[in-house]
């Protein structure tokens, strides 16, 4: 696997630092001069100094032979040219672009992108989810934000306690995929009955979370 | 011109205060977008049309200055990318039939020419008329 990484924050950084512990060829484009000697120091992988939506940087990356491109800026509008270049000049199969600005995510994609992810939403909801349950830990969102996977632990005052799945009347589209319970794993059936400090692993849609999650552990204050 | 158009001019430096000044003159209807508000100091006591200071690269700042109802829209700030995003937005979403951005690095102006987007590239005009003027003074040996 060969990708190129254009930007220099510490995503970027970390990512690099990952990738090449995968034996993935990582060739990062960072426009500042010392940060790109830091880099190249600190992870191991080839920089070219430059602007990503430079042909001639992308091209001295290895833009032809590349299976990635993923534009990591800060800047929308400098993600959005590298992965058109990329893409169009280059031929590279896939190119990830990071958005900024929320709206920007179906730009992008109308734009041809192949995979937009938005920081700003991810995080607005990670914090929202966190600040409503205390009790409830988002493990991953899944198939770009549809499908959330938590952790819900139920207190002593969850209103599910006693309960059995089926007398909980979760929405259609919520799973409890399974119960952790003293540290062992348990599968759930209809008549299964939740414990206090149960911890269930609930595979839901997010149209529907708050609701479920309420039913789970009630009313937060 | 006997017809009047919407105008949206993005970025209001030299380039795009003067054509904001010369079309706003000509009985057109004109918005003015920059991230700057000292850069309208630019636009002539006569000019007529509304000036959003703002990103233009935010979809918000495009949908204020009403780009769907848009005849024609020039992105002209200094920055390339800024200008090519802007120039797929207005076309792409807002569907404005006449888009042209400026694009400074030659390389970039042509591949995006050759995607559909209109584009003038500063540098190769400035070129072809220096190499031009090289051509005249050899006075015909050639």
């Amino acid at each position: 696997m060969r990708l190129i990484m254009v930007g220099g924050d510490k995503t970027v950084y970390f990512l690099a630092r990952q990738f090449i512990s995968r034996d993935y060829h990582v060739t990062i484009i960072n426009r500042d001069l010392a940060r790109s000697k830091e880099l190249a120091e600190q992870t191991g992988a080839t920089v070219v100094f430059g602007e990503g939506s430079d042909i001639r940087r992308l091209e001295e990356a290895g833009a032809r032979r590349a299976n990635v491109v993923m534009a990591l800026t800060s800047h929308d509008q400098d993600n959005l040219i590298t992965c058109q270049i990329a893409q169009k000049i280059f031929g590279v199969p896939r190119t990830m672009a990071l958005v900024n600005d929320p709206e920007n995510e179906m730009v992008f994609e109308k734009l041809g992108i192949s995979v937009v992810f938005s920081a700003t939403k991810v995080i607005a909801s990670l914090i929202e989810q966190q600040a409503d349950f205390e009790e409830i830990q988002m493990l991953m969102p899944l198939a770009n934000g549809r499908i959330n996977v938590t952790d819900v632990r139920l207190d002593a005052d969850a209103p599910a306690i006693g309960k059995s799945l089926a007398e909980l009347e979760l929405s259609r589209g919520a799973l409890i995929a399974c119960i952790i319970r003293d540290d062992k794993v348990v599968v759930p059936h209809g008549d299964t009955r939740l414990l206090f400090n149960d911890h269930l692993i609930l595979i839901s849609q997010p149209d529907n979370q708050t609701e479920d999650l309420m039913r789970l552990c009630g009313l937060q204050t | 011109m006997a017809e009047s158009y919407y105008i949206v001019i993005v970025g209001c430096g030299r380039l795009g205060g003067m054509l904001a000044n010369r079309l706003s003159a000509t009985g057109n209807q004109l918005v003015v977008i920059d991230r700057r508000e000292a850069a309208f100091d630019k636009l002539s006591t006569e000019f007529s049309g509304f000036r959003i200071v703002g990103d233009a690269s935010e979809l918000d700042i495009l949908r204020q200055a009403n780009t769907a109802k848009a005849d024609y829209l020039f992105a002209i700030t200094t920055q390339d990318n800024v200008n090519l995003m802007v120039a797929q937005i207005a076309r792409k979403i807002f569907d404005v039939p006449k888009v042209v951005a400026r694009v400074y690095d030659p390389a970039r102006e042509t591949i995006y020419r050759e995607f559909g987007i209109d584009t003038i590239s500063p540098t190769k005009l400035s070129a072809e008329a220096f190499l031009g003027q090289v051509q005249t003074n050899k006075r015909g040996t050639v």
